[in-house]
């Protein structure tokens, strides 16, 4: 691998070719401020947050789109970065709803972190704010635009890891909104639930509903878990507060699946409280279905199956099984119908 | 009449609009009534330049030039000038210093003091006939490069000309087709930026409308040396008539072998398509205008890469404004050399501007780089509208900057107007006089940015809007000492932080008013007063009892009834000034000049 050295505030550090000035920093942590970068998008230089002064270029360009070179002098904390950047922070914060005490995002929106960090309190510009319809009519994603900072990773997110491109810009200017097309609701377009967009908007403009209200980011511990719902074997964090699962976030270092997970895996796991969830197995008797334990039930079944062979033959039973289960499992009931029972009368309900 | 003449009459979109069209059928029939059909001919053409004077119509070989025109004026022309070969008088221009009429073109300071290359065609010959175009040399410059030439030979030839790009940034042309044609490609476009968007500005509406084959020469010419086979014309919708006369010119070249397949037997291909923009100023943004024709949202995206590397479809792309293009043929079939002539060192050619404003003359004009502003808006504009006093020139339109009288003098190329806070531009001229408030100007400048940024990235999107609304502020009295700090910091992170040229210059005109109009700014927030007696916010109107006969008429008119007083009971006349809207028809009505504003 080619090497190249650059200095950064003065700092001599060498990183790979092909790195961007933005990934050199952060490789040597040296922190800078990004709204619409996220490592698992393309960047599109957009929030302009991330800008620094490098000798020989013109204006101050943003760091997550230019590429380190060898020999280049990057200043990230000089009085013009800072106030650049400030600017930048005031502009948004002053077209942006300042109700953080009942924001949901509060505690782990982007936002709030840098404008505490750069002393920014929305004061300096007085004008114009949106006042546009929040979008609450779906069970899963609570959209609210007058937060949006339009970085444009929810885009992003739909288009490339999830390959639906669902949302996209509209209108120009002071007036560009994010949303599906025609400006529809959540639940009236193509969306499929995923959530990419919720797992990479770095504040209040999307989140989960189902966590509204029920904890703050400080009060949950994250409990990293292999999704139930599939063989897949994605990964999230369970976010509990007192004992009890309140939520799924994404956890960026899953191996399987990054941030990307599906409706089922985000916003099903109030399956858990369900008054319908089978918590013991079910024996009909006399009509009615009863508790019983697993060895009774397990018995039963193997008496069952067992008669029937005997009497119809191996072919007379058939099995499907569930894309709940993993691969495994699905190899084992496979193999106890072919091997066990003596019949190819095996399905799954993923096989449609 | 021995001699053949032919009457040239301007259908260019400005003179059609003030009713040019119907006066060409009218001629035709006046002329068969004369029985003169032999002898003259009549000719619609492109843009003959004079549009506030339209219509326009110059009689020829004499080129005796008529403005404002009607249908009503073309009998006593062709009895007069075609038959006894005498002007008539009262349709000719007058010249704002001698107070006299001048009839030939030769005199006129519009035109005599212009050097038309790119507009040589315009106005003169019929936009719509490839043989016209031919006539005049048309297409000499692609044979030439096609039998005498390799494409490096043509790359040379524009580097050598020192020629640079017509958009705005002037950016050296022959350059940046260099970087497209090294990018190793089996597919590569050219792309003719006809989006013209600047608020007044018509050149290259005007070249697409009256010359359109010199655009498509030019285009031809550069696919040659840089290598491309397809071209796209990106033209605003809103220019129906440039888009109608290219679409003919397209066709002809396709028929006469100048477009197409193997064209004149060289092997060289080349197809143009013509692509209509949906209507966003962005749009003229490079990349924006590349996302546009793939059919995406018109936003620009960060460079590099470059579309000389990756542009159309991810294809090595090059794109020059239509100014440009139309240069090429000249410098192909004249050479560099003589191209090098014209212009300063560093700023080579011709220019044309869109002169409009409080100027005598306004029209479009073409002059060597290098003319000063004083040539331009006193020598071809006949100087300031009703003998008012010059205060400013807005040059480069909304990216541009506004200059005052002492900068006059300045030599207009890239580099000086850069130097001095203006930029050539895209060749919008806008002459300001003393009635004409800075602040005001900013203020609309930024109204217009603000509604075309396209949203993308935060200081264009947030900031144009707070600049705007800090700058209506002020014109309306409610500025505050600090605001002059907040805009001046604000332009500067705008101009700094922005990802496209938009962003990057649309703080200009308000940089470039508190650069040069600082004080009328600080009359606005700290005198509550407008020095241009502009802002009607900030107006009075106060009635002089010693001048006031008390007819009443200005009380009668006023649309707020805010006006009172009675001669009866010798009540002075008095201005409510809660009630007053600040229109300005009492000082219209008042015979005495009793009402003052200040």
């Amino acid at each position: 691998m080619e090497w190249l050295t650059l200095t950064i505030d003065g700092r001599e550090v060498s990183v790979p070719k092909g790195t961007t000035v933005l990934d050199a920093c952060r490789m040597n942590n040296i922190p800078i401020p990004t709204l619409c970068h996220a490592p698992e998008l393309t960047s599109a230089g957009a929030c302009r947050l991330c800008v620094v002064q490098i000798e020989g270029m013109r204006n101050l360009p943003p760091s997550c789109v230019t590429q380190a070179t060898q020999g280049m002098k990057v200043e990230t904390q000089n009085p013009k970065v800072r106030n650049a950047r400030k600017v930048i922070l005031e502009l948004l914060v002053a077209n942006h709803p300042l109700d953080c005490m009942t924001c949901q995002k509060m505690g782990d929106c982007s936002l709030a972190e840098y404008a505490y960090d750069y002393g920014v309190n929305g004061e300096v510009y007085q004008g114009e704010k949106r006042n546009l319809p929040i979008d609450s009519g779906n069970p899963f994603i609570l959209r609210d635009q007058n937060k949006c900072i339009l970085c444009g990773k929810c885009i992003k997110a739909c288009s490339e890891i999830q390959g639906k491109s669902i949302l996209d810009f509209s209108h120009r200017g002071f007036d560009t909104q994010v949303g599906p097309a025609f400006n529809l609701p959540y639940n009236e377009s193509d969306c499929d639930f995923c959530g990419s967009c919720v797992s990479v908007c770095p504040v209040g403009a999307l989140v989960e509903k189902q966590m509204v209200g029920k904890g703050r980011p400080w009060e949950v511990s994250k409990v990293q878990t292999t999704c139930p719902f599939c063989g897949v074997g994605c990964n999230f964090d369970l976010n509990v507060k007192d004992g009890k699962v309140i939520g799924v976030t994404s956890n960026p270092d899953a191996p399987v699946n990054g941030k990307a997970l599906c409706v089922k895996g985000r916003f099903g796991m109030d399956m858990i409280y369900s008054d319908n969830r089978l918590t013991t197995p079910l024996i009909r008797k006399d009509g009615v279905l009863v508790p019983a334990e697993w060895d009774e039930a397990l018995d039963l079944i193997a008496t069952k199956l067992g008669e029937i062979k005997k009497t119809h033959g191996p072919n007379s039973i058939a099995a499907l099984s569930s894309a709940h289960c993993t691969n495994e499992e699905n190899y084992l009931m496979q193999k106890f119908m072919r091997a066990v029972i003596g019949t190819n009368n095996i399905d799954h309900c993923a096989r449609t | 009449m021995a001699e053949n003449q032919r009457i040239l009459v301007c259908a260019g979109t400005g003179c059609a609009s003030s009713g040019a069209l119907p006066i060409i059928d009218i001629l035709n029939d006046e002329i068969k009534r004369q029985g003169l059909e032999e002898t003259v001919s009549v000719v619609g053409t492109g843009c003959q330049g004079f549009c506030e004077k339209g219509p326009t119509l110059v009689i020829e070989p004499q080129q005796i030039l008529y403005t404002r025109v009607t249908g009503e004026d073309v009998a006593e022309i062709v009895e007069q000038e075609l038959i006894k070969g005498e002007r008539v008088e009262r349709l000719l221009l007058v010249d704002q210093t001698t107070q006299k009429p001048v009839s030939l073109m030769a005199d006129i300071k519009f035109f005599a003091k212009q050097h038309r290359i790119i507009l040589h065609n315009c106005g003169v010959i019929d936009p719509k006939k490839i043989e016209d175009y031919t006539a005049r040399d048309g297409y000499k410059g692609i044979e030439k490069a096609l039998k005498e030439m390799s494409p490096e030979d043509v790359l040379e030839e524009v580097k050598k000309s020192g020629l640079r790009g017509r958009g705005g940034a002037g950016f050296p042309t022959g350059l940046k087709w260099g970087f497209c044609r090294s990018t190793p490609s089996d597919k590569k476009y050219i792309i003719c930026n006809a989006d013209e968007g600047d608020p007044g500005a018509f050149m290259d509406r005007s070249v697409l409308e009256g010359d359109p084959h010199s655009v498509i020469e030019g285009m031809l010419i550069g696919a040659y040396a840089i290598g491309a086979d397809e071209g796209y014309v990106y033209c605003r919708a809103e220019y129906p008539l440039a888009i109608k006369h290219l679409g003919i010119a397209i066709r002809q070249a396709e028929e006469a072998g100048y477009l197409g397949d193997n064209i004149l037997g060289s092997g060289f291909n080349f197809h143009l398509n013509v692509f209509e923009g949906a209507g966003a100023f962005v749009c003229g943004e490079e990349t924006a205008l590349i996302a546009s024709i793939e059919g995406k949202r018109g936003m620009p995206r960060v460079r590099p890469p470059f579309p000389a590397v990756s542009g159309l479809w991810g294809k090595p792309t090059n794109n020059n404004n239509v100014e440009t293009w139309s240069n090429i043929p000249h410098i192909l079939r004249n050479g560099a050399e003589w191209y090098g002539q014209f212009g300063t060192e560093k700023s080579k050619g011709t220019k044309i501007f869109a002169l409009t404003g409080k100027v005598n003359n306004t029209g479009l004009v073409e002059v060597p780089m290098g003319t000063t502003l004083r040539e331009i808006i006193f020598g071809i504009g006949d100087g300031i509208q009703g003998g008012k006093k010059f205060k400013a020139v807005q040059i480069g339109g909304p990216s541009g900057g506004c200059l005052p009288d002492d900068m006059l003098d300045l030599s207009v190329d890239y580099d000086t107007l850069m130097q001095a806070g203006a930029m050539v531009g895209s060749g919008g001229l806008v002459i300001m006089d003393e009635t004409t408030c800075m602040v005001d100007i900013a203020r609309y400048f930024l109204n217009f940015t603000k509604k075309e940024s396209c949203g993308k990235c935060t200081p264009c999107r947030e900031g144009t809007t707070r600049m705007y609304e800090i700058l209506d502020r002020i014109t309306k009295g409610e500025g505050k000492e600090e605001d002059l700090d907040t805009l001046e910091t604000l332009a500067l992170t705008i101009k700094e932080t922005s990802l496209c040229g938009l962003g990057q210059s649309a703080p200009n005109p308000i940089l470039a008013t508190l650069k040069y109009f600082r004080h009328e700014y600080e009359a606005h927030i700290r005198n509550h007063k407008c020095p241009a007696h502009n802002c009607s916010a900030l107006l009075s109107y106060t009635i002089d009892v010693e001048k006031c006969k008390m007819c009443s008429l200005c009380a009668k008119n006023c649309p707020t009834n805010c006006i009172s007083g009675d001669k009866k009971t010798n009540t002075p006349y008095v201005i409510d000034e809660d009630k007053c809207i600040k229109c300005g028809t009492c000082i219209d009505k008042c015979k005495f000049g009793a009402v003052s504003r200040a």
